[in-house]
């Protein structure tokens, strides 16, 4: 390792005796070439490397459209007990796009958080907050019950012991001529007041709604006009 | 007939040995073969450079610990072949394609189920010797200067394997790998600040969508492979280039001119 490594020189080509300096020069022609040469290329590569980058980053940042669909009549529902609805979140990949609400009516005796037009029928979703494994509903404990690492949920869906951080993920539901719609998921904390959706595994108490902010990629509330029509009935 | 100038008729004479008995076939093959190489290493000088790369000097008391990142390189080939011949029959479809381009390798294609086995356990083997070599690495001492480069390459490789099992599991796309990729996923998500960004990134979206099994076959296949030849070839280069450290119950044995003596 050469001793003078920090050495300092002039920043004027005259000072440091180069051949062909000229006063107050301090990049020469050819070491400006070199630049335009490893500029250029430097340009050619971004050329292909961002929008590649942007491609496959895209996904982060588009948020996702999400409409109301029907989920049933409220005849469907009571509340007392769940009704394991099965529907479509992603369309065009089968199985692998749909997932479970549990879904059953509000009940004011236990639903102590506030009342809305959102939130008539409760619908819980069946992905734990763990680890995203899907939770059964054990009609005889009125626990939901977790396959993978032993999650616990009680009736309303908060965490009633094991790994879990939050309570289960909620759907936006809204009555409107005679159907019950479902909206899109949205997550809640243990007050079971509203965030938007979450993955699994986030917390959403004291600092944990800063550490695990809200996403680009989650849809917002669709509107409640242009609902969906409800299907036709046989005979008319 | 024209008579042609004495120049042009004249016949070439024969060269030595011309008279002797025509070469056996076996040693004209020999002398050909050596005549492509000749003039191959002619051009490229490659022979240096393997001299360079397998005959070079190791330390006394080697021993069959030493093998193993050999071995890792070989079930990392073996990953590579069987994995580019796998491609030719996967179809990475969410809509129950996967599975059966999967079942039919299992049921229909002649060795499809070896081949798939060798992938499969090929998998579960090369993350063992990982770790045998690394513990290896890690007891004799051979991350120490001037070999620290080496080991961080090597860590990064560990790294990359894992993104390959975790990558790859889904694959199959059965119940079990659909459920372990979305809890590992999950887990990722599970990281503060970044965490969420992460996920959104490897599902390609905030759920599980169209384009989640074809992005992580990319990964699986273009994107870690890729990088983790390159990283080979230089974890590969520093072996050869710094040598191998010698076992640590070797003593140094160091030159006489180094030892002081001192009278007394």
């Amino acid at each position: 390792m050469p001793a003078d490594r920090h050495k300092s020189s002039s920043k004027y080509t005259s000072d440091r005796k180069m051949p062909g300096a000229f006063e107050g020069e301090t990049v020469t022609r050819r070491r400006m070439m070199t630049m335009i040469a490893h500029s250029s290329g430097g340009i050619a590569a971004a050329a292909f490397t961002l929008p590649a980058l942007g491609f496959a980053l895209g996904p982060v940042f588009k948020t996702q459209q999400q409409a109301w669909q029907i989920i049933g009549v409220p005849d469907d529902f009571n509340e007392l007990t769940y009704v394991t609805k099965v529907f479509t979140v992603v369309a065009g990949i089968g199985e692998a796009g749909q997932t479970i609400a549990y879904m059953r009516k509000r009940n004011p005796a236990i639903d102590t958080e506030p009342h809305d037009k959102f939130n008539s029928y409760i619908a819980l979703s069946s992905r734990c907050m763990h680890l995203g494994c899907p939770v059964r509903y054990v009609e005889a404990a009125e626990r939901f019950i977790c396959p993978c690492h032993g999650g616990v949920y009680n009736f309303r869906g908060q965490v009633a012991g094991g790994p879990p951080v939050r309570p289960l993920d909620r759907f936006y539901t809204y009555v409107h001529g005679g159907y019950v719609y479902i909206g899109p998921r949205y997550s809640v904390n243990s007050e079971l007041q509203r965030f938007s959706p979450r993955d699994p595994g986030e917390p959403l108490d004291g600092l944990g709604q800063y550490l695990y902010p809200s996403r680009w990629s989650t849809p917002a509330r669709p509107p409640l006009t242009n609902l969906p029509a409800p299907p036709p009935i046989p005979g008319t | 007939m024209p008579k042609l100038p004495a120049l042009l008729t004249r016949t070439k004479p024969a060269s030595p040995g011309a008279e002797t008995a025509p070469m056996h076939p076996l040693d004209a093959a020999t002398e050909a073969g050596l005549t492509v190489v000749d003039w191959i290493d002619e051009r490229t000088a490659l022979s240096p450079g393997i001299r360079w790369l397998l005959f070079r000097k190791v330390p006394r008391g080697i021993n069959w610990a030493y093998t193993l990142g050999s071995a890792t390189l070989f079930a990392f080939l073996n990953q590579a072949v069987t994995g580019v011949f796998l491609a030719m029959y996967y179809r990475p479809d969410v809509n129950g394609g996967a599975y059966e381009s999967i079942r039919n390798i299992n049921d229909n294609v002649f060795l499809g189920q070896f081949v798939h086995g060798m992938h499969k356990w090929g998998a579960s083997v090369m993350v063992i010797l990982i770790f045998l070599h690394m513990g290896r690495v890690f007891f004799f001492g051979a991350y120490k200067y001037p070999r620290e480069l080496t080991w961080i390459i090597g860590v990064v490789l560990l790294i990359l394997t894992m993104a390959m099992g975790f990558t790859g599991y889904l694959l199959p796309f059965d119940q079990r790998s659909y459920w372990a990729t979305i809890v590992g996923v999950n887990i990722n998500s599970g990281g503060p600040l970044i965490g969420p960004y992460l996920s959104d990134f490897l599902r390609g979206g905030p759920d599980w969508n169209a384009t989640t099994l074809s992005r992580f076959y990319a990964i699986h296949m273009l994107l870690i492979p890729g990088l983790m030849a390159a990283l080979i070839g230089i974890h590969l280069y520093l072996v050869t280039k710094l040598g191998i450290s010698a076992p640590p119950w070797l003593r140094a044995h160091e030159p006489e001119e180094v030892v002081e003596v001192v009278e007394v």
